[in-house]
């Protein structure tokens, strides 16, 4: 196991050295060289990347567990976190260092009995959408990518794609009647009657439904969901 | 070969050579000056360069000379340099074909670009992709190079648009629906890109400011999440309403939402009350036994603790500060010359003041909140569908509450669905609507009736001295009653009108509140007659009491020469006190009020609940679903409950101070009661209905009984002498004489006068009419914004569904089109012909407009900043002769997006070494 806290002091430092200059036109051959370094692959700790990161909070979220698979471990805190989620679902298969790039997925059982995950009526969907494979094991780049996604931070464009992604059951590309069914079902536990489903399901068309085709496409949905008042607030998770 | 070389580097050399002039001019300012001044540079850059233009024309004609000299001196280079001039002049023909050359380098670059996304790790490919592109850019850049100074300006921008086309990847890279690997490699990439050129365009310094400002945006979004955390969890009973609301819909939410907003009222009218003249007069008032209306009289003294007494706010309850009688009418009290008369008085029309204003704003902040709300049905269903779950539940019981709840309102809205489909035989339904109406009207006069005729019989058993308990109670009794069985026969027969459970609600909610109306008047009217009773036994009474003490003082002035003992307070003849008795009447129908609705509320629904419950084991029927099942919540009954209890609250508090207090104590206890009683006992409606968004009808029955009882408390204020021994206005004529008293002896002369003209009715009935007429434009105005905003609705509507109805042709004509197609050529995909259509159309502009765009950008060059843009759009039209000479040497333009190929650019040209690109600044 590598010490982590120790390599982030280091490039803590390499870090404050770096800001101590001024970046002006001459600090580009630094960068330059770094550049090539980095884009060859041969570079694994550029001190020039690591303050891009983390001076662009932006990028934090992203760059941040992006950079564990690459070698470099992260100063922020929120990616540990989330690696050491990752970490405890599965202790003995995830390994802490994650600098070998190693190829581990978690299975879908381990992923939907997080406390966060637990109660929710889609956690299957939810993994299998964000599964690389589609059959809902996640390695650890799909589990970041679920939680950036489904962050407060993220754009409600995106959060639509994946919202579509979920409750798109039979993945057609399509939110047809049955997926709505099964959507409705989950919402409610099934405490409704058939008519009632049927009738609900014909009104979400009927309201969504813009090009007359009988389904929900992603030009539909969206639409729809660009309007809904508390989507962005109902669709996220804080872990 | 080697002389050839020298030529050409000779004139590579002349040409950059100006160029590094320019770029140690330009360095010598700081780059943010440069950014700063560089809008307001390019004016006169502009000037410069085509100024340099002319010049350039003229020097080319000398270097055409100068060429025919070299020549001599190498010979070989002629024919090159001359293909060269050629070229120049070709592409200065038709700039089209340099552009195209542009097009196709970027077009590699890209592909190079993804490339290098794929194989990140490769670098020897990159590499050799890296001298494709740069030799593509290099021949493009010879292509057309005659006016380096544009160049350097265009390629600045152009370098610049991309940098800042890379910033906004990064930033939107969270907006990208890809795979993590992907963004990953993108991002590093794009980040790589502007830490390079970021710095060359001196661009970099905002970013730590920039940083920081994010990092306070986000702590700003967690402390308003926070906050508003926090303010939920202040306002009471928050949780406990949502859980009801979960599981038995937001109609019987509205109840104790209502329930809730009317205990803050009344706590804040406690607060008045309390602290604006019980404390005082408890604190600083005169101590009780010290007046004959602050003890009880010599007669009452032997009972006056049992509790059967007390319990009927007689004995020592009667003479407590709690009722008006108890008051003193001395002007000022204690240290602090408290004018308590006056405070009472002031308190007593601030209740009636602040309700009026409480009420009438929630309502007008409700039917705000209405308007806004009612702007978007169109997604009801799909809204509830696919984001009503809350994804941060993490904890079951709240899962379960969410769960009943979505199912709750998807039961609402299915039931408002079916109510607008519902179709039916209209004269039938008018009858039965009749019917019921008139039926309703029946039982409405027959209780008034009843309500009449008891009073007057309680009248004649108030006159006999031994009159059980029946006798004395009967009007409670029969109220009660009629409160307790009415309501039931009124919803039977409404079911006959099958309206929807929303509207039947308002329905049933006004004809209750007609029936106590009947009897909440009915009971007025007795009190009014017991009043009117109690003012006529005073004049007698009050001869009495001056015949008495005038007795007292004589015989004590006969018998002794020293000063007379005083009479005992207890012994004093007194009057009825009317305004005692009207406290105390209303102070008992209050109680009684919430005995009644408790025990109900035990009996009627824990004990049935109890029973069929656990008698179900051992009985002949189902008694879950057959006969006496759970019960339902009753929303109108207990909202008509609190707006009348309300309603006699306002009354009595004018002559029972104390009242508030009783009621905050009864809104307080049932809250938890009927909340536990709901979940523990209840069953939902069969048909769960959404409340109306606001609760302005229940607003609406509270203000027409706030106004109702204002009447009878401002009839008496204004009409009735007050008790000529009780109270803090004793000894006036009308109550409302202590403000007169005030203003003459507290305030200077002027006031008074003033005081006195304001009353003048010439002014007074002027004001009410200049109020009606405001009333009336106000009224008209909002009816006309009403009217355009249903317009505006009405045509959003319109709009919506002609937008969907054109979809809908353009797909069907889609499709005929696409079996046209299919027709012709069966090949062609179906679906994607349209796209491609579309695609094509996009493209086309593009490609046909940078020519014209250049014209334009010549043409408006007059505005700077749009020239710099434009100039970003154009690929630049005249490029440096750049040919690479050797692998591995720098060249002067690189390709944005290009790394260098070696670890460290090499070049013999002076400056170079640092590896800075270098641009012409003419200054």
């Amino acid at each position: 196991m590598q010490d982590l806290p120790k390599v982030w002091a280091e490039e803590r430092i390499a870090r404050s050295s770096l800001g101590k200059k001024s970046f002006g036109p001459w600090d580009a051959v630094l960068t330059q060289q770094i550049l090539c370094r980095l884009l060859t692959g041969h570079s694994s700790s550029s001190p020039a990347l690591t303050r891009v990161c983390t001076t662009d909070p932006i990028l934090q979220e992203q760059s941040v567990p992006a950079r564990i698979p690459t070698g470099s471990s992260s100063p922020r805190p929120c990616a540990p976190r989330l690696h050491g989620r990752y970490h405890e679902m599965a202790p003995n298969v995830v390994p802490m260092d994650y600098t070998k790039d190693p190829d581990v997925k978690l299975p879908m059982q381990l992923i939907i009995n997080m406390p966060e995950l637990k109660e929710n009526p889609f956690k299957e969907r939810i993994v299998e959408s964000f599964s690389e494979d589609g059959e809902g094991s996640l390695s650890f780049n799909d589990f970041v990518d679920m939680f950036s996604v489904l962050s407060e931070m993220a754009p409600r464009e995106l959060k639509a794609i994946y919202a579509f992604k979920i409750y798109d059951f039979n993945t057609d590309n399509f939110i047809c009647k049955a997926d709505l069914e099964k959507t409705l079902n989950k919402l409610t536990r099934e405490e409704l009657t058939a008519e009632e489903i049927t009738l609900v399901c014909e009104k979400v068309i009927e309201e969504a439904d813009m090009d007359g085709d009988g389904k929900l496409g992603f030009a539909d949905f969206e639409n729809m969901i660009s309007k809904a008042p508390d989507f962005l607030s109902t669709f996220h998770i804080r872990i | 070969m080697g002389k050839r070389k020298k030529c050409k580097l000779r004139d590579i050399m002349e040409d950059v050579g100006i160029e590094i002039d320019g770029q140690v001019e330009s360095d010598s300012e700081s780059e943010e000056d440069e950014v700063k001044d560089k809008r307001s540079k390019k004016q006169t850059r502009r000037e410069i360069v085509r100024a340099n233009r002319l010049e350039r024309k003229k020097s080319q004609k000398n270097k055409e000379e100068n060429e025919s000299k070299e020549e001599e001196n190498c010979p070989q280079q002629s024919r090159a340099s001359r293909r060269k001039n050629h070229r120049m002049k070709r592409n200065d023909g038709k700039k089209g074909g340099g552009e195209r050359d542009k097009k196709a380098s970027s077009k590699d670059e890209k592909e190079s670009e993804n490339k290098e996304k794929k194989t990140n790790m490769k670098g020897k490919e990159e590499e050799n992709k890296q001298k494709k592109g740069r030799k593509n850019s290099a021949s493009s850049n010879s292509s057309n190079s005659s006016d380096e100074e544009s160049l350097s300006e265009e390629e600045l921008a152009m370098l610049m648009e991309e940098v800042e086309q890379k910033k906004k990847l990064i930033s939107t890279m969270r907006n990208k629906p890809w795979r993590m690997m992907k963004k990953l490699s993108v991002l590093r990439e794009a980040q790589a890109f502007v830490e390079k050129f970021e710095g060359a365009l001196g661009k970099g310094k905002g970013k730590k400011l920039y940083a920081y400002k994010m990092m306070m945006a986000k702590k700003w979004v967690k402390f308003k999440r926070d906050f508003d955390n926090f303010k939920t969890q202040c306002i009471p009973w928050e949780m406990k309403i949502k859980e009801v609301e979960s599981h038995f819909g937001s109609s019987v939410a509205s109840y104790f939402i209502f329930l809730r907003w009317m205990y803050g009222v009344n706590l804040v009218l406690f607060g008045l009350i309390f602290g604006l003249v019980i404390i005082p007069e408890v604190l600083m008032g005169m101590p009780y036994g010290s007046m004959p209306r602050k003890t009880v009289p010599r007669a009452e003294q032997a009972t006056a603790m049992d509790f059967s007494v007390l319990w009927d706010f007689e004995g020592y309850i009667k003479y407590s500060a709690l009722f008006y009688g108890y008051y003193n009418n001395q002007r000022t009290i204690g240290w602090l010359k408290y004018r308590l008369p006056m405070a009472y008085f002031m308190v007593g029309i601030s209740v009636f003041g602040y309700s009026l204003m409480v009420v009438i704003r929630s309502m007008a902040r409700n039917a705000n909140e209405s308007t806004a709300d009612g702007d978007d049905d169109n997604f009801v269903f799909s809204w509830k569908m696919f984001t009503s779950w809350d994804y941060l539940i993490g904890n079951p019981e709240t899962a379960d509450n969410k769960f009943a709840s979505i199912t709750t309102s998807f039961k609402e809205s299915i039931v408002d669905e079916q109510e607008s489909n519902k179709d039916e035989n209209i004269h039938l339904r008018r009858f039965l609507r009749v019917l019921a109406n008139v039926l309703i009207i029946c039982c409405l006069c027959g209780s008034g009736y009843l309500i009449y005729f008891v009073v007057k019989r309680s009248q004649t058993f108030s006159k006999m001295q031994n009159a059980g308990w029946y006798e004395r109670n009967e009007v409670e009794i029969v109220m009660s009653l009629l409160g307790m069985f009415c309501p039931p026969l009124f919803e039977t027969i409404a079911t006959l009108e099958n309206y929807h459970p929303r509207i039947g609600l308002k329905w049933q909610l006004g004809r209750i509140f007609a029936l106590f109306l009947g009897n909440l008047y009915t009971f007025l009217l007795a009190l009014m007659d017991d009043v009117n009773e109690k003012l006529a036994e005073e004049d007698v009474v009050k001869n009495i009491t001056r015949w008495t003490l005038f007795g007292h003082y004589n015989s004590s002035m006969e018998n002794s020469t020293a000063t007379p003992a005083p009479l005992d307070p207890a012994d004093v003849p007194r009057g009825p006190c009317w305004e005692t008795t009207v406290g105390i009447e209303i102070v008992r129908l209050t109680v009684s009020d919430i005995l009644v609705t408790f025990v109900t509320i035990l009996v009627g629904d824990f004990i049935r609940a109890c029973f069929v419950r656990f008698m179900n084991y051992c009985w002949c029927w189902d008694l879950e679903a057959g006969f006496p099942s759970y019960a339902e919540f009753d929303i109108s009954g207990n909202v008509l409950g609190l707006v009348f209890n309300q309603g006699m609250i306002w009354m009595g508090s004018f002559y029972a101070p104390g009242l508030v207090g009783i009621n905050v104590l009864r809104l307080l206890t049932s809250m938890y009661f009927q909340c536990w009683a709901v979940m523990s006992s209840n069953v939902p409606h069969a048909r769960v209905f959404k409340a109306s968004k606001s609760n302005n009808f229940y607003m609406g029955l509270l203000l027409l009984i706030l106004f109702l009882s204002l009447l009878p408390v401002a009839y008496t204020i204004m009409s009735l002498p007050p008790s000529f021994d009780c109270g803090p206005f004793s000894g006036k004529k009308r109550m409302y004489d202590v403000i007169q008293e005030t203003i003459e002896l507290d305030f200077p002369l002027f006031v008074a006068k003033i005081f006195g003209y304001v009353a003048n009715p010439g002014l007074i009935i002027p004001a009410i009419l200049l109020m009606v007429l405001a009333i009336y434009y106000l009224n008209a105005v909002s009816e006309a914004y009403q009217r355009a905003n249903a317009e505006l609705k009405k045509k959003m509507q319109l709009q919506r569904e002609e937008e969907k109805n054109k979809r809908n042709n353009k797909a069907s004509t889609n499709s005929m089109m696409q079996d046209l197609e299919d027709l012709l050529a069966p090949s062609t995909k179906s679906e994607s012909s349209p796209k491609q259509a579309e695609d094509k159309k996009k493209d086309s502009p593009n490609q046909a407009s940078p020519v014209g765009k250049q014209e334009k950008a010549e043409v408006l060059n007059s505005s700077p900043i749009a020239a710099g843009r434009r100039a970003a759009f154009i690929p630049p039209p005249h490029v440096l002769v750049t040919r690479p000479l050797t692998p591995g040497t720098w060249a002067p333009y690189p390709q944005p997006r290009q790394p260098w190929p070696g670890g460290r650019p090499m070049g013999p040209f002076p400056g170079r070494g640092r590896g800075q690109p270098r641009y012409i600044h003419p200054v």
